[in-house]
């Protein structure tokens, strides 16, 4: 200790006053000064990255989708007709099969996935918790072309059986309503590419709602359960009002992940531009199964420009879509904060 | 029995009704759940182990119609790729997530970015592989794997900076002050002390990461397109196993289809190991 602290036992023995030290402090060996400065320089320059990333993306699809938006304007949005040969596009067919095919998903998927989530947060047993929220979790990490491919060669095929085929016969002479199921019976068309996108998006979802319900707080539900309520009152009353801003958030965030989807539609929307018939069970198209398709092989040109322009239409919807599912995630977690 | 007490004994079978219906519905949306799963696990396994031989590991992608071939060059090509990828994508993503974590907590900064991460975390892969067409395809007058690397990096970046923030964040500020009060400037503290007791976790996103672009199809469409052959010149198409069974899956050739199969067999086996080894990680630490 003497050797550390040479003048405070100096100072002990001697009985003296303490003073202060004078002059300046030894110096001390700094190994390689500058390294704080370029490493903070580093971590800004990667976060800067990540939004110039995002002016890029929005950039480039812009400067490429500059051409066709010159050409047709807005009107692109709402025509039909897309004829490569005669130079005229319109996007509205994959527009529409965009967004059908993800309302389907949702339809399919949200009383889903609130099943699940009330099942993993008050009816499972401890034990099984665990592991069963895994297995749903797998569900998202499956690559999306392994249900593209499932989805046209196994499901596909099963749907047109034994759903396809009864429903036509049963709504076959009705008029509007046969027109609703009408088309061949593979199993290709809006309905699949729905349902499949459901599976798809499901654990996203089930997984937001999980996580939201198991933060309201016990006494709130205790309070309920000690006034007699059953659990499914608890849940429909007391839980999901007090979190509705983050389970619309988790919805959201699957329609996100619906919308921008790839493989899984390719394989089993068909890839048709048409919208004579809105039949579920006709071939159809999606802005990005009409990307994987057609863009490799455009030309560069008008062809090209107005695939892009039906990208810069998709990253729009999704980054307003995702963004909306932010903001409310971000305010139940404030909410929260406030709360406790 | 009044009158009143009747009706209250009805309304509460009624509630016991509607319990007892919503949890049976509950119950079965679970069941739905993993039906799923098990169904097209189980498919994937019946399809891919008939189509799975030696040679689908050391003979390049046949031509339709042919009796054998394999998949060497598409599998060589997609660990290349989400192998490059990775290393390109990863120091950018900790570098961001330290950014976000130690740095720009409460700046407008670290909230723009974190805001703008979440959600090109979820933006769809294909707008990524245009944005990479119209910036380096175009210049270089050819798709390349380079491209597609390029492509694949862009998806890893916000998946590692997501993981990274999180796991910094879990690190307690007590241990950041007592190296701090050693007179250990910001990066080492970072290096040799936070970042390195988050290390499991920054491990877990950087699997994951992995595990999610081994999959991904979009992105690589317009990039690295395909290759009937094998190459190893990062400056010219290259084949890949998801574009490839894409390929394949949506021909009428049968030998094309039974290929596209023992491929999708191959990568649902790898990313699901992936996915379990980044929890068996991650538990192990927490």
């Amino acid at each position: 200790m003497a050797a550390i602290l040479p003048a405070n036992s100096i100072d002990r023995e001697r009985g003296e006053e303490r003073v202060k030290p004078g002059g300046s402090p030894t110096p001390r060996r700094r190994v390689a000064p500058w390294a704080d400065a370029v490493f903070s320089l580093l971590t800004h320059g990667a976060a800067w990255l990540t939004l110039a990333l995002l002016a890029g993306i929005i950039g480039s699809l812009l400067v490429g989708a500059a051409p066709a938006i010159k050409q047709f304007g807005l009107n692109f949005l709402i025509t039909a007709e897309w004829d490569p040969t005669k130079e005229q596009f319109g996007g509205l067919v994959m527009i529409y099969g965009t967004l059908m095919t993800s309302f389907i998903a949702l339809l399919i998927a949200v009383p889903v996935s609130f099943g699940i989530a009330l099942f993993l947060t008050e009816l499972s047993p401890g034990w099984l918790r665990r592991p069963l929220g895994i297995a749903i979790e797998l569900l998202a990490a499956v690559p999306s072309i392994v249900y593209g491919m499932w989805g046209l060669l196994v499901f596909g095929p099963i749907l047109a059986t034994y759903v396809q085929q009864p429903l036509q016969s049963l709504f076959g002479g009705i008029p509007y309503l046969g027109a609703l199921v009408s088309g061949p019976p593979v199993g290709i068309g809006i309905l699949s590419a729905g349902i499949i996108l459901a599976i798809m998006i499901i654990p996203f979802i089930a997984s937001v709602m999980r996580d939201v319900f198991s933060v309201t707080p016990a006494m709130l539900k205790e309070s309920a359960y000690g006034l007699g309520s059953t659990t499914w009152e608890v849940v429909w009353k007391v839980v999901l009002p007090y979190t509705k801003t983050g389970v619309v958030g988790g919805i959201m965030l699957g329609l996100g992940r619906a919308l921008g989807e790839t493989m899984a539609v390719t394989f089993v929307i068909g890839n048709m531009n048409q919208l004579n018939s809105l039949s579920v069970f006709e071939a159809a198209n999606s802005i990005t199964s009409a990307l994987a398709n057609e863009f490799a092989e455009a030309g560069a040109g008008l062809h090209q420009a107005s695939l892009i322009y039906l990208g810069l239409v998709l990253f729009f919807i999704t980054f307003v879509v995702l963004a909306f599912s932010k903001v409310l995630l971000n305010k139940l977690k404030k909410n929260e904060g406030a709360r406790s | 029995m009044s009158a009143t007490d009747a009706k209250r004994l009805a309304m509460y079978r009624k509630r016991q009704r509607i319990n007892t219906i919503a949890l049976t519905l509950s119950l079965a949306a679970m069941a739905f759940g993993l039906v799923w799963l098990i169904w097209i696990l189980l498919e994937t396994l019946i399809q891919g182990v008939g189509g799975l031989t030696i040679a689908t590991f050391t003979q390049m992608t046949p031509a339709p119609m042919s009796e054998d071939g394999g998949l060497a060059n598409a599998i060589y090509g997609s660990l290349v790729m989400v192998g490059l990828a990775t290393c390109i994508g990863t120091p950018i993503g900790v570098l961001a997530g330290v950014y976000l974590a130690e740095y720009g907590q409460k700046t407008w900064l670290g909230a723009v970015v974190r805001f703008i991460n979440d959600i090109l975390l979820s933006a769809p892969s294909i707008v990524v592989g245009l944005f990479i067409y119209t910036v380096v395809v175009t210049r270089m007058k050819s798709f390349s794997a380079l491209a597609g690397i390029l492509a694949l990096a862009l998806i890893v970046i916000p998946v590692v900076i997501r993981t990274t923030e999180n796991m910094l964040s879990l690190i307690p500020n007590a241990l950041r002050e007592a190296a701090y009060a050693l007179g250990t400037p910001k990066w080492k503290v970072i290096m040799t002390v936070t970042l390195k007791s988050a290390r499991a976790g920054v491990i877990t996103g950087v699997l994951l990461a992995l595990a999610r672009i081994s999959g991904e199809t979009a992105p690589l469409l317009f990039t690295a397109l395909s290759n009937q052959f094998w190459t190893s010149s990062l400056g010219s198409p290259m084949a890949s196993l998801p574009v490839t069974i894409f390929k394949f899956a949506m021909s009428p050739y049968e030998n094309w289809q039974k290929l596209a199969w023992a491929g999708v067999f191959i990568i649902t086996i790898g990313v699901l190991v992936l996915n379990i080894l980044a929890r068996v990680l991650f538990k192990e630490k927490h």
